[in-house]
């Protein structure tokens, strides 16, 4: 395919919106751009953040999505009680992939899924009884768990129970911390709102909790935060970092515990890369402790120099010298890996439509192997993610905002890239279509994709899926045989 | 009333934020902004307004504040 003008994806956008109503079109306009270098704000050309369209299938999650699946369920040493009826926690347990160090069941808890299992009575007469009764019950089954979190489903909210009671005083009975979280699942348009119900339980319940206490620092301390351990991709930033010479404190919360986030106020410097899920908590640090966070990306060699480069610069000369010799040392790798797959992955076309940081993070990745993004979204995107987005993304290219099914079905059959990112919603629609994707939310069960390892991986996993046979076999052969002699009569 | 929360972005401007709305907006203009007294009425990018009660100028940002909101910005 060729390159659309900025006329022509206009064009596009419109003949797509054709068949919905009125007002439904009127609200969908609002949430797919064309994308404009520049302009400096998104608010300009597209709308974020806003309740989906009744009626149009939407991949969103929930509050309790986005506080128990993204936020809270990968701290490991946690137990995190599934407030509510069973479905909730069971059918999203350990399908996030969130890797983790650990004897499951003993001292860690990351793929078990621990429910209160609501029944009417419980709706009835309250559940608090029983949440009360569960957190002695774990205790006395897992005594060696260093908290508990509750993470409210929806029918909590709905009938008023009295979570925060209940976990002050279990807290003070099993001496450890409990914290409730009122994530309720109908909460806000989308898990984005979880995110930040999460990050204020953690400010309100945890990060204060060892102020005053002794502690040893050096002055290289940081913490990843917003590196949810997908494949092992903390450990992949891990790696670089303390080849750095930095002193990695905490993660959060991929492959974290709960003492890892009591000690985060006395880092030196906060390191961001899931902008969007944990904004929140990075600027209380800034406030509260004085504690500076910055942005990076580690997708792609060029992202991670250039980032690796802002993160010295925080630090003395002897970081500095550390991270030039980094990047020197892992450059002919990078060369090696560019070297084999760039010849097959030239000048291929990308879609995106994901969550979080990745619409605008893997970019550079792609670029770094010659491919383009033509498109990109965000499920639960704000306006500052598509402010940072803007400058990533080539002019005249789509944006999409909460796209609904039909509408990203039909830019996938107008536009025709060689691939789209996306999730597991979408993976079999668009690969019955001909068109490989690769799940960018899981790696799909592949990874890590972070730093310079993951790149390595990052790379053959598209080197795969573009270079699959199958898709060229999607016609059957009887059909094969008409489309030739067609051919031929022509 | 409600908790805003001022900081400086990367050219030295500051940036309105309020968690409640997760709105993000860079501020235009600021009434007061002398040593003594900073503050007052504050014009955003996005055409919103909101007051905060001038206060001596903070030694460090970002911080928490309560304003008021004089004019809604346009959706």
């Amino acid at each position: 395919m060729t390159t659309l003008s900025r006329e022509e994806t206009e064009a596009l956008i419109a003949e797509v919106l054709e068949v919905y109503p009125e007002k439904a079109k009127k609200d969908r306009t609002k949430h797919l751009a064309v994308n404009d270098q520049t302009i400096e704000q998104s608010k300009k050309c597209i709308t974020s953040n806003r309740k989906s369209l009744p009626g149009v299938m939407t991949i969103r999650g929930c509050a309790y999505a986005g506080s128990k699946g993204v936020v809270w369920g990968p701290i490991k040493d946690m137990i995190h009680i599934s407030h509510g009826p069973v479905g909730c926690g069971q059918y999203s347990r350990a399908g996030r992939r969130n890797y983790y160090v650990g004897t499951t069941g003993v001292d860690t808890f990351g793929t078990m899924n621990f429910t209160s299992d609501f029944q009417e009575k419980d709706i009835v007469f309250g559940g608090d009884k029983k949440l009360a009764k569960l957190i002695e019950e774990v205790e006395q089954l897992f005594p060696l768990h260093k908290g508990i979190s509750v993470q409210s489903e929806c029918p909590i909210g709905l009938i008023g129970d009295d979570i925060e009671g209940v976990a002050k005083k279990s807290a003070a009975a099993i001496g450890k911390p409990i914290v409730p979280v009122r994530c309720e699942g109908f909460r806000g348009v989308s898990q984005s709102l979880g995110h930040h119900i999460a990050n204020d339980a953690i400010r309100d319940w945890v990060l204060d909790k060892r102020d005053g206490q002794p502690f040893e620092g050096t002055p290289y301390d940081v913490a990843i935060i917003g590196d949810y351990n997908i494949g092992g991709d903390a450990w992949a930033t891990r790696i670089i970092l303390e080849e750095m010479g930095l002193r990695v404190v905490s993660q959060w919360s991929g492959d974290g515990t709960i003492a890892e986030m009591m000690n985060s106020p006395r880092v030196k410097l906060n390191l961001l890369h899931c902008y969007r899920s944990m904004n929140y908590i990075s600027r209380h640090m800034e406030e509260k402790y004085g504690i500076p966070y910055l942005e990076y990306n580690f997708f792609g060699p060029t992202k991670i120099i250039e980032s690796l480069k802002k993160i010295a610069d925080f630090f003395d000369d002897t970081v500095k010298e550390k991270t030039a010799a980094v990047i020197a040392r892992y450059q002919p790798m990078m060369d090696d890996i560019i070297n084999k797959y760039k010849p097959r992955l030239q000048g291929k076309k990308v879609m995106l439509y994901v969550g979080g940081l990745r619409p605008r993070h893997v970019i550079g990745a792609y670029e770094d192997l010659g491919m383009e993004v033509i498109g990109t979204g965000y499920e639960f995107g704000h306006n500052d993610d598509y402010d940072r987005t803007i400058k990533e993304m080539g002019d005249a290219t789509l944006l999409y905002d909460d796209v609904t099914g039909f509408e990203l079905e039909e830019f996938v059959k107008k536009l025709k890239p060689d691939m789209v990112g996306s999730g597991i919603k979408e993976k079999y629609i668009f690969q019955k279509m001909g068109i490989p994707l690769r799940q960018m939310h899981s790696w799909d069960y592949s990874g890590p994709y972070h730093g310079y390892d993951g790149f390595a991986i990052f790379a053959r996993d598209m080197d795969i899926a573009l270079s699959s046979p199958v898709f060229g076999n999607l016609v059957p052969p009887w059909k094969k045989a008409v489309v030739e002699e067609v051919k031929k009569a022509a | 009333m409600a908790n805003i929360m001022i900081q400086s972005d990367a050219k030295g401007g500051l940036v309105f934020y309020l968690p409640k709305r997760d709105l993000e907006a860079s501020i235009e203009s600021i009434e007061f902004d002398t040593p003594e007294k900073w503050g007052g009425e504050l014009k955003l990018d996005n055409g919103g307004t909101y007051y905060i009660d001038p206060i001596a100028k903070p030694p460090r940002l970002p911080i928490s504040l309560r304003a008021r909101r004089l004019g809604a910005a346009e959706d």
